[in-house]
């Protein structure tokens, strides 16, 4: 499949010029130290990316235990916001396409779920609904992917914005089944037992529905990490590197750029319906008013602020969209202004903070930061390089 | 409910007004000891210690459902701080908490979680709108919090006590202002051709409900809108072109003044339009207008004559002793703005919370409110207009509303309080008198738990 516009012209120029800077997060490697021999980690991709899978459980257990149950479920809106994000930064990041479209997708999966959900005594096991949840949502994500293959940068944007307004229109539509503007209500299955037993085990707090919710979006989170991680070291990977950085040589080499990019929205799409489907639980309620354009813009702006293409950075801005509005409201409180002004404090702070990390980190957080570690070892090594050619 | 268990209610109330009002005079300013009669206060719950009481709810503060339903936290503020600088609730302060949801269930979830967890909050009192609480019902009735007084007419807070134990509604509900509505139009226009203009969710159904209980022979039309669809023309050239004469609407303030934009433009001009009270604001739809025609439409004009309905007193009643009641408390809260119809919503809400608060004697505790607001809801009076609908069987709000006619930006009354229930229940004139506000604006219930 080719694409006529991007060999030639300033449009091209500039997507060459782009990803250097706004996707330097994304280049990095996974976790262990570039330079290799100084790492503990075990070379091979898998063996690593366990080990750390490993760590970052017992981490998260550590930090459920220890945290209150509103930090909890703040940490379970966290889980459903990151695992979208992660999927989209694998979309924007690594592959160069722009969704506008993802909180549709996640619709998708939430309602998914909340019909699964309906009948208590007769439903099917939660693991297998989140399942189902994902196959739907990756369904409806490819077919937008191939429709999407053949378009680019805002062509693209538009299309899947189109996605985002309309898919929720769906819902008031067949308001008979998907329960209209209220939308459907979702009980959460109770905790199996042997949670109860690992929280009794673990730390002796009260194995509440809350921590369990946590607990239910912690897994889906680290699941989709690994697999998203291993994705992105593997060839597959690589070859959307390729594609987001240079079609033209991409094509020559003989990448099939359309299979490549609709690939790469469908693995986004099924991350987005795992979302949804975790978010149906946490949120209790799968309704349209849930699934505005905001929400696919906020997923957007967390990915650019943690630093496009990376993980670690998708979860620090999903962070950021969780923590950043509370904490402000409350110091808004602190400072005397009304709960109704505290509250309008919240958009503006963090348009603001949109605004200084455009200008001065336009890379986001692990891009930045990788970049300046970049920059200190070359200047290092020539040091190096220097001093020894000099002795 | 049955006609003389009706009648009986009716009695009690009359009698209640009767002995709160003899015992205004000296019961107002025991601020030590009040409703539990002797005993220390204790931290009796979550949210209550010795000297206050945490109380949390939702709004919308920020985003497209802001205008309007933002200024309703204010007032209840504002009538909160009064008590509070009267004494209090049997010497308790009342602090009070409202977070934005920005009307996206979504947020409301984390909100909610925010007030209950954090918070740690003792009931959530009057939290907004339909979508929106629905996403913390389950929640807020498995972790036990009270869930007083939704600020919303869908029957799901208080249709069925037994699954939601612990959530009240408190404003009319949207299938009981049908039958009223129905009714009416049965009895004073029965050769009108109804046209329905409906918002096509559960406020739209259920008061089409209602009004097909009475007139489902005189309905030539029925249109829907999808909320956040703002071209309704559609809609009201289908009702032209039925020939509806009589328009009746169970929409949002935005979608009156579209409504009545497109009318204009359409050359449609029905003989009578009627709003039901949600859609009805006439400040609120008189600014929108403005808005949405960009200045050739400047005030609610064309609202002029057209029906609504109520169940509580508005700002066009200035000699109406709870409006003046309110006017004076809004006053001297120093908030900025005017007296509002949602800062009265919002006073008289908190105004029914302060008399769940008292019933629930000296140290309430959770279960301890729903008792007493079961036991004693029924009998409360105060700014709404018509009695609560409370029992252990059912959670439903207030029972009644008159039917009013916009002159100006003022309205009169065209017919009198009439009170029924959901489903097939009679609708009756209601015969109590109107409540007036104790001298002090404060309620005193005695406790209804033991």
């Amino acid at each position: 499949m080719t694409d006529p516009q991007t060999p030639v012209g300033a449009a091209g120029a500039a997507t060459d010029e782009a990803p250097v800077t706004a996707t330097a997060a994304a280049n990095a490697p996974s976790a262990q130290a570039a330079g290799g021999g100084r790492s503990f980690l075990p070379k091979s991709t898998l063996l690593r990316h366990l080990v750390i899978l490993l760590l970052c459980a017992v981490g998260a257990v550590i930090l459920l235990e220890i945290t209150s149950p509103f930090q909890n479920s703040q940490l379970a809106t966290l889980s459903y916001y990151a695992i979208a994000a992660g999927g989209l930064t694998v979309l924007t990041g690594l592959n160069g396409q722009i969704s506008l479209g993802h909180g549709a997708l996640m619709a998708v999966g939430a309602y998914t779920t909340a019909l699964f959900l309906q009948d208590r005594e007769a439903s099917l096991p939660l693991p297998l609904i989140l399942l189902v949840s994902i196959v739907v949502a990756t369904a409806v994500g490819a077919l937008v992917g191939v429709a999407a293959a053949r378009l680019h940068g805002p062509y693209l944007a538009g299309a899947t914005l189109a996605l985002a307004v309309g898919l929720p229109g769906l819902a008031l539509y067949f308001d008979s089944v998907l329960g209209g503007e209220q939308g459907l209500r979702v009980r959460a299955p109770q905790a199996p037992e042997a949670f109860d037993d690992f929280i009794g085990l673990v730390s002796g707090n009260s194995p509440t529905n809350t921590k369990w919710l946590a607990y239910v979006g912690t897994i889906c989170l680290l699941i989709t990490y690994f697999l998203l991680a291993n994705l992105v070291r593997s060839r597959i990977g690589r070859t959307w590197r390729a594609v987001r950085d240079q079609d033209v040589a991409a094509e020559l080499a003989g990448i099939n750029l359309g299979a490549w990019r609709v690939l790469a929205f469908t693995v986004s799409a099924a991350a987005a319906g795992l979302a949804g489907g975790v978010l149906a639980l946490v949120v209790r309620l799968a309704a349209p008013s849930g699934f505005t354009l905001v929400l696919s813009l906020s997923l957007l702006t967390a990915i650019v602020l943690g630093g496009l293409g990376s993980l670690l950075g998708a979860l620090l801005g999903s962070a950021l969209l969780v923590f950043l509005p509370p904490f402000v409201t409350d110091l808004g409180a602190d400072w005397g202004l009304d709960n109704t002004e505290a509250a309008q404090l919240a958009p503006l702070v963090y348009g603001v903070v949109l605004i200084v990390a455009m200008i001065f980190a336009p890379a986001g957080f692990v891009g930045t930061v990788r970049l300046r570690w970049l920059t200190y070892r070359a200047k290092q090594r020539m040091a190096a390089a220097r001093a020894s050619s000099g002795g | 409910m049955s006609r003389s268990s009706r009648r009986l209610v009716s009695f009690v109330a009359a009698a209640a007004v009767v002995s709160t009002v003899a015992a205004c005079g000296g019961g107002s300013d025991d601020d030590g000891g009040g409703g539990g009669g002797g005993g220390e206060n204790e931290a009796s719950d979550i949210g209550i210690t010795e000297d206050s009481i945490k109380l949390g709810a939702h709004y919308p503060l920020t985003g497209v459902a802001a205008p309007g339903y933002s200024e309703i936290p204010t007032g209840v503020d504002a009538y909160f701080d009064y008590v509070n600088e009267n004494g209090g609730v049997n010497g308790r302060q009342i602090d009070y908490i409202y977070r934005d949801d920005a009307y996206n269930p979504t947020n409301t979830s984390q909100v909610v979680n925010q007030l209950v967890l954090e918070d740690e909050v003792f009931a959530i009192v009057g939290g907004l709108g339909t979508p929106t609480h629905s996403a913390v019902l389950d929640f807020l009735n498995s972790e036990g919090v009270p869930d007083l007084f939704v600020s919303s007419g869908s029957l799901l807070w208080g249709e069925d006590p037994e699954a939601n134990p612990y959530t009240f509604g408190w404003q009319t509900d949207y299938e009981s202002e049908g039958k009223i509505i129905g009714q009416y139009i049965a009895e004073e226009f029965p050769d009108a051709k109804v046209g329905l203009f409906l918002q096509d969710d559960d406020f739209g159904e259920d008061g089409e409900k209602g009004i097909n209980q009475f007139i489902e022979d005189q309905v030539v039309a029925t249109v829907r809108y999808t909320p956040g669809n703002t071209n309704v023309a559609p809609q009201i050239s289908e009702l032209q072109a039925a020939g509806a004469d009589f328009v009746v609407g169970f929409n949002v303030p935005s979608y009156t003044a579209l409504s009545q934009l497109t009318a204009l433009q359409l050359g449609y001009t029905p003989e009578q339009w009627f709003y039901s009270n949600v859609g009805s604001d006439p400040t609120l739809v008189g600014s929108l207008l403005a808005r949405f025609s960009q200045g050739a439409v400047s005030d609610a004009s064309l609202l002029d004559g057209a029906l609504t309905t109520d169940y509580l007193p508005t700002v066009d009643e200035p000699d109406n002793p709870w409006v003046q009641k309110f006017q004076e408390i809004w006053d001297a809260s120093g908030q900025e703005g005017e007296l509002t119809n949602y800062r009265i919503y919002g006073m008289s809400m908190a105004y029914t919370t302060v008399q769940a608060l008292q019933a629930a004697g000296q140290n309430p505790t959770r279960d301890g409110i729903v008792e007493a607001i079961e036991t004693a809801g029924a009998d409360w009076e105060g700014p709404v207009l018509a009695p609560f609908r409370y029992s252990e069987d059912s959670h439903m709000g207030t029972s009644g509303m008159s039917i009013s006619r916009l002159v100006g930006t003022s309205s009169e009354e065209v017919q009198p309080i009439r009170v029924t229930d959901i489903g097939d229940a009679d609708i009756e004139e209601f015969d109590g008198e109107p409540a007036s506000p104790p001298d002090s604006g404060i309620p005193d219930e005695d406790s209804a738990v033991d």
